[in-house]
């Protein structure tokens, strides 16, 4: 319980840290909300009224503060450029960032864990070093870029989906999910190429232990042993990186989503920054630091409920 | 903890970074599509886009509307060129840069200049299906002057007569028909700005923020009809995704090209080659040294070869330009300022040499990071600068920090961007270079050019105030006011299969000729 306590209280400060941070780092932007609002021509009493209708007159820390006051209510605050709620504005679009990290996720377990398994047992196999190549090459390619390549190669040429034509949820499930996989595979790739890297690692590294060679001796098989007591024992690496994975994943589609016109938080956050548009960007900001914090709590939490030693406080694992 | 928080930073500065990607904000200054880089494409085979059965298109912009699209308030020069085509005003702006009617049926000008009688058209009606009235008229002008959108109604006398609109200004202004393309908007309508009406060949559909705007042909037009049914216009706010979609066939129209994506687009497109009609040049602060000197400025004149910035931004292609006029303003547009200061070396070396600069001096050009063809420009011109001794950094800035701090704040040396005309008149190419204009952001003061400008607006007719507007011209090219580059090319690219698009000499995109053959 102690544990969860310290855990959730450095979460908080992560929180209150996060927020002071993307509101000084905006409020230090030269240009406000105003001047891209009113443009080149605008007479100084125009922006002194809007500014003033906005709030921007007032000073620093008491913005800060009623903005907090306000998310601490759910009231996350109008959008200066949109006029809107804020919270209406990312309700529309959480659902395709939510949608490409769920696929994008689903992906990277689908595809690593039985890959890492398989070149873990064949370690030093042809197959094992064609995946360790494979695996350099895809982490070092950002998903942008794999992105635009799959984009012209996908969308273009074998005509798989129509770049740029983001269909509506509404107009069909299996044309969203389909417009989506491309996307979600970009940024998936590189982590899976991580997540088969450390898995493999893991099992090596248990494989040499103790218990695995009595095993043996006792006349167990290979494969018995490697699923019913190796893998279990990679389980908690596994799952912290996965927790840390699932976090950055959001990060990664704030990228992606411009290269595939997807109408979802990345380009709220990027219009945002452009146009000073100070309330949606803290509220994305502080939206992904909070699922970036919670995510890895869980990872955290999960872990310990997997491995009692955790618990316990013992660490070692021999 | 701190993983996290180097995570969040790196989040919000690849954010900032990609925030480039922003657009077009105001009337005045402005400038054109990306020019991305991507790979070659192989000519794709011929999409069926399926939207020809529908007769309709979808057309790509590269940035959102303004938050409100009441016609009296937008800003973003975007906003403006794609409602023109949902409203219009007494007079309306045509291709070839007349003023032609439209709400108004005709008028009569009075002999003193001051008296203006609108007869208006019977039988036009609003995309609501109302009428429009006199008293309609009289609510849209009265509130243009009210509110000081339309600065030339500002002292104006505004009455019904009989079912006409007379308008009286206190002096004579011969560019004043050009500020009634006002929209005209129903009296007393509350939702202008998220559900607009007007009187356009298009009625405005729907609107999602940072997605889409739909139009639809309004079948009551009282003039020639919209040949399609329906367009949609599509947000792309970043370079790479829009020539994709163009290539896709996601896009059948897209207005700003860049010639890298040209080159990329292949035979499903017909390409179109206008003008942006913006005078690009490096734009000079008179109120600092050395630049002062006009030695100096004519020196950095010299320096400049804008057919090198031609062939390596556009292959080859732009308007040279010599003074704040650009082409499609046929009558004002003085040719011969072109060649005013050959690309000479030597002379502008001799020049700094006179001005007591003979081993140059630092400079630094402040160049708006969101629109790539100044950028470009920026950095080839800083090259050419560079050949002549002068000390040059190339500075980018973003788009909002360039308006308040290089528009509005003065703070800078030089800068290159474009200036457009929001109306279509010689004044608003030329009123901001007045001594101590609000506008006149450079800090250009002549008392010759003042003097020019008043005399043009004195001038009771027409030819008197051509000669007027261009001897300003003269006056701004001979003081070297600012480095003068190019009118930028425009390439529209249209699907094959569709024609009928018309460039105006303003900034916008009329959909109502566009259609399928």
């Amino acid at each position: 319980m102690r544990y969860t306590a310290k855990k959730i209280g450095t979460l908080l400060l992560t929180l209150v840290l996060v927020s002071l941070f993307v509101f000084l780092a905006l409020s230090n932007l030269s240009g406000d909300a105003a001047t891209r609002l009113l443009g080149t021509e605008a007479t100084p009493e125009r922006l002194e009224a809007l500014r003033t209708e906005l709030g921007l007159d007032k000073p620093l820390p008491v913005r800060y503060v009623e903005w907090v006051a306000g998310m601490l209510r759910g009231d996350m605050g109008i959008s200066y450029q949109y006029r809107l709620s804020v919270s209406q504005l990312i309700a529309e679009r959480l659902r395709p960032t939510l949608s490409l990290t769920l696929m994008a996720f689903a992906l990277i377990v689908a595809l690593s864990i039985p890959v890492g398994v398989v070149t873990a047992k064949y370690a030093g196999g042809w197959l094992d070093r064609v995946v360790t190549v494979l695996g350099q090459l895809l982490m070092s390619v950002p998903p942008f870029f794999t992105g635009i390549l799959f984009t012209y190669l996908f969308g273009l040429l074998l005509r798989l989906f129509v770049p740029g034509a983001f269909p509506a949820w509404e107009a069909g499930r299996m044309r969203y999910l389909g417009y989506l996989f491309f996307p979600a595979l970009a940024i998936a790739l590189p982590r899976v190429a991580m997540t088969v890297r450390l898995l493999r690692g893991c099992i090596l590294d248990e494989a040499q232990k103790d218990y695995v060679r009595t095993s043996m001796a006792r006349g167990r098989s290979r494969g018995d042993i490697l699923y019913r007591h190796v893998l279990k024992n990679t389980l908690v690496p596994l799952i912290t990186f996965l927790a840390m994975t699932v976090a950055e994943l959001v990060a990664g589609s704030v990228i992606i989503e411009q290269v595939f016109s997807i109408p979802g938080l990345g380009r709220l956050l990027i219009s945002g920054i452009s146009n000073r548009d100070a309330p949606v960007v803290q509220a994305v900001v502080v939206l992904v630091a909070f699922w970036v914090v919670v995510c890895n709590l869980a990872g955290d939490l999960l872990g310990r409920r997997i491995d009692p030693r955790l618990r316990y406080g013992e660490g070692g694992r021999t | 903890m701190k993983r996290i928080l180097s995570l969040i930073l790196s989040i919000l500065l690849l954010a900032s970074l990609l925030a480039g990607c922003g657009g077009k904000q105001n009337d005045a200054p402005q400038g054109g599509a990306d020019t991305p880089a991507g790979p070659a494409a192989d000519p794709a085979p011929t999409v069926d886009t399926g939207r020809r059965a529908n007769n309709e298109i979808t057309v790509g912009i590269s940035q959102d509307l303004d938050s409100s699209l009441d016609p009296h308030t937008m800003v973003a020069a975007g906003t403006k060129e794609l409602l023109f085509n949902v409203f219009e005003g007494l007079v309306k702006p045509t291709s070839d840069g007349d003023l032609a009617p439209a709400v108004a049926e005709s008028w009569e000008i009075g002999a003193e200049m001051t008296t203006y009688t609108f007869k208006l058209r019977s039988g036009v009606k609003f995309h609501n299906g109302q009428d429009v009235t006199s008293n309609d008229v009289m609510y849209s002008l009265t509130r243009c002057r009210d509110e000081g959108y339309v600065p030339a109604l500002a002292e104006a006398d505004i009455a019904e007569e009989n079912g006409n609109i007379v308008i009286t200004l206190p002096a004579a202004n011969t560019e004043f028909l050009a500020s009634l393309t006002c929209a005209i908007i129903p009296a007393d309508y509350a939702d202008q700005a998220t559900a607009p009406v007007g009187t356009g060949p298009f009625k405005f559909v729907s609107r999602q923020a940072q997605q889409n705007v739909v139009l639809e042909r309004f079948e009551d037009y009282w003039g020639e009809k919209a040949q399609l049914d329906r367009v949609t216009y599509l947000v792309y706010e970043n370079p790479e995704a829009l020539a994709m979609a163009l290539k896709g066939g996601a896009v059948d129209l897209y207005a700003h090209l860049g010639t890298a994506t040209v080159s990329q687009l292949g035979d499903d497109f017909t390409i179109l080659e206008g003008s942006m009609n913006l005078v690009q040049a490096v734009y000079l602060n008179h109120t600092v040294k050395p630049l002062d000197d006009v030695r100096v400025r004519q020196a950095l004149c010299y320096a400049l070869d804008r057919q090198e910035i031609f062939d390596l931004t556009a292959d080859g292609k732009g308007w040279a330009l010599g003074s704040s006029m650009y082409p499609a303003f046929r009558k004002y547009f003085d040719e011969s300022l072109v060649d005013l200061y050959p690309h000479n070396v030597d002379q502008a070396k001799a020049l700094l040499a006179e001005a007591g600069y003979p081993d140059g001096f630092a400079l630094t050009i402040k160049v708006p990071s969101n629109y790539s063809p100044h950028v470009d420009a920026g950095q080839i011109a800083a090259e050419q600068f560079r050949a002549i001794g002068v000390k040059v950094t190339v500075e980018p800035v973003d788009w909002t920090t360039w308006v308040e701090d290089v528009y509005k704040g003065r703070n800078f040396e030089a800068t290159v961007c474009g200036f457009d005309a929001s109306t279509m008149t010689a004044r608003a190419m030329l009123e901001r270079f007045t001594t101590g204009n609000g506008k006149n952001f450079i800090g250009y003061s002549s008392r010759a050019y003042d003097e020019a400008f008043e005399e043009a607006l004195r001038a009771r007719n027409d030819e008197a105030q051509t000669k007027a507007y261009r001897e300003m011209e003269r006056i701004l090219a001979q003081d070297a006011a600012n480095v003068y580059i190019q009118d930028l090319v425009d390439f529209v690219a249209l699907r094959k299969g569709l024609a009928g698009y018309r460039f105006y000499p303003i900034y916008v995109m009329d959909m109502s000729t566009v259609h399928y053959e």
